[in-house]
């Protein structure tokens, strides 16, 4: 096992090398110079502009700017924002609890719903439940977050006055972020697991746990929804992916200060260094979660061979 | 009519025959189908269908609620909601139809080329597929759009270049499995030029689960590129787009709820549809997979 996790790391390396080129050309392919944008309207004569692009490093070749962005990075350092001069690493750093807080908990619904209607969906077979569970879960998939977002606070906070429409820091400004992101992988997973579910009920050993006369909880429990979970544990990278990205749009919504939030608005107000830094951090994190998933996969599911 | 008969009717019907009449028994992509089609009239006889112009601004008109004269009320300039929501018809179904058509163009050339040459074209080729779903969700198309600039077509290049994978691995899977089959494998010792191979026996077949990832691709790439829009990094004021028009009515939740209603409703409903003819889609052109 464990040569299987060195493996898929070392695996990793040229993708990581080749996402850490393409992020450190993103500076280069912006319309604009770096160095003007640090300056904004403090820029008063071109000397002023050269010493700043010397002091940036702007003007070394390429690759010696690459080898050292890759050399800062290795060693923590993903540069500093071009609005606040603040470090960008101490900038997501900060940021980083609410996100994974947010991302963690909408998770945790989505999993919780997405298996819960596709099993009863699988269970109850082309019924009326079946239908409408499916029906649900293509409402899920179709509606965009930031509308669901609206409708929540309209609903909850506009209307029943049950939680605060905006904010964190607190259980109850958790809640409806958290359930329109969620709300938002369910349907999928929920598709997901109703159809490996009935993949699974219909092998052999499903009946021959049936016709010994195993009590339909240990047939559905133990004999189905354990091997009905093995694919789903290869979407669960995908799934939290998915959410990383829908945090962008539901803390903009939500005025949380994530990491989404924090992207959005270092691309409106154009401060590039900590959109690369970030961009370098959420990639480099998520090649780390696809490897995790993988491992998880192999550990879960003993028929897969390690090599 | 005797057995025979029907035999011999069915024997006669064209494959493409045969494959209309079992769409048009399909409810899924019936249903998708006609309300795909009512968005498309509605985008397209938007000019007809409203005497509002879609841009201007009026005062006096300021959020009213729906009424006979504004079907779904009108928005913060005393715009018709409606009329903007059908002119926003056309900018959606645009960005899903180019984005699509961009992604799958080099996704698929790329996957047959990489599953057709396989050795160390093939894996180049997925080295780079593989840093770009590095890039979770609509990350990529984030990074995209801030290095193109903020516009509605930089929106179409971002969301089609980031969905170039799903169509890669798609087309590199369904090559190298054609690969093995004998009339390829045939041509290929008649020495069939390469380039005629690919366009002669491998796109077609390619054809059936490009339709099915092609059509989830659509539906996705309007609620991305109304995302884009949503936070301002896409079409901008005052173009008539689903995404501006939610983010422009979200001061107005409390008091004027019919601003983003309509507009979030319109994506639902599209994107719904064609996610609905996807499934149906699906059914018909790739059995293995019904249940």
């Amino acid at each position: 096992m464990l040569r299987y996790i060195i493996r898929r790391l070392l695996q990793a390396i040229p993708t990581v090398l080749l996402v850490s080129l393409l992020v450190f050309l993103m500076l280069q392919l912006i319309p604009g110079d770096p160095a003007e944008i640090y300056l904004g309207e403090r820029q008063n004569s071109p000397e002023q502009l050269e010493i700043v692009r010397e002091q940036m490093g702007l003007n070394r070749p390429l690759h010696i700017q690459y080898l050292d962005y890759m050399f800062k990075v290795l060693q923590g350092d993903f540069g500093v924002s071009l609005n606040n001069r603040r470090p960008i690493l101490d900038e997501i750093l900060t940021r980083l609890p609410y996100t994974l807080e947010l991302t963690l908990s909408a998770l945790l619904i989505s999993t919780v719903l997405g298996i819960g209607v596709g099993i009863l969906a699988a269970l109850r077979h082309n019924t009326i439940i079946d239908t409408g569970a499916m029906l649900l879960a293509l409402v899920g998939i179709s509606m965009p977050v930031y509308w669901s977002s609206l409708l929540l606070i309209v609903l909850l906070s506009v209307n029943l006055r049950l939680l605060p429409p905006i904010g964190q820091g607190s259980l109850d400004r958790l809640i409806m972020p958290a359930l329109a992101l969620g709300l938002l992988s369910a349907g999928s997973l929920a598709r997901l697991v109703r159809s490996s579910m009935l993949e699974v009920l219909s092998q052999d050993y499903i009946l021959t746990a049936r016709s010994k006369g195993l009590p339909q909880r240990t047939v559905v429990l133990k004999h189905t929804l354990r091997n009905a979970l093995i694919p789903i544990i290869t979407i669960l990278a995908l799934t939290f992916g998915n959410l990383l990205s829908g945090a962008v749009l539901t803390e903009t919504i939500f005025a949380r200060l994530g990491i989404g939030r924090m992207y959005v608005e270092g691309i409106l107000n154009k401060d590039y260094t900590l959109v690369q830094g970030t961009t370098l951090f959420v990639a480099l994190a998520y090649v780390l979660i696809n490897i995790v998933t993988d491992v998880l996969y192999v550990y879960v599911d003993p028929r897969i061979k390690y090599d | 009519m005797t057995d025979v008969a029907r035999v011999q009717r069915s024997s006669r019907e064209s494959p493409r025959r045969r494959l209309l009449r079992r769409f048009s028994r399909s409810a899924n992509v019936l249903i998708g189908a006609s309300v795909l089609l009512f968005m498309i009239v509605l985008g397209v006889s938007a000019p007809i269908l409203t005497s509002y112009n879609p841009e201007q601004m009026t005062a006096a008109l300021r959020l009213r609620p729906p009424d006979a004269e504004h079907l779904f009320g009108t928005d913060d300039f005393g715009r018709d909601v409606f009329t903007r929501i059908a002119y926003g018809a056309r900018l959606s179904l645009l960005v899903g139809v180019i984005s699509v058509s961009i992604a799958s163009t080099i996704g698929v050339t790329l996957g047959i080329v990489a599953g057709y040459f396989g050795g160390w074209i093939d894996a180049l080729i997925m080295r780079l597929i593989d840093v770009m779903l590095a890039f979770p969700g609509i990350l990529l198309a984030l990074v995209i759009v801030s290095i193109l600039g903020r516009s509605l077509t930089n929106v179409m290049i971002a969301v089609g270049i980031s969905s170039i994978p799903a169509y890669a691995r798609m087309a590199r899977g369904t090559t190298l499995a054609l690969k093995s089959v004998d009339y390829i494998t045939a041509a290929r010792a008649i020495g069939a030029p390469t380039a005629r191979m690919m366009r002669l026996h491998i796109l077609p077949n390619i054809t059936a689960p490009l339709i099915i990832v092609a059509t989830n691709g659509v539906a996705g790439a309007i609620i991305a590129g109304a995302a884009l829009s949503f936070l301002g990094l896409g079409a901008q004021p005052p173009t008539p787009e689903w995404g501006i028009m939610l983010a422009e009515g979200r001061v107005y939740l409390r008091n004027a709820w019919w601003v983003t209603t309509f507009p979030g409703l319109a994506i639902m409903v599209t994107v719904m549809a064609i996610n609905l003819m996807g499934d149906g889609l699906r059914d018909i052109l790739d059995p293995r997979l019904r249940l």
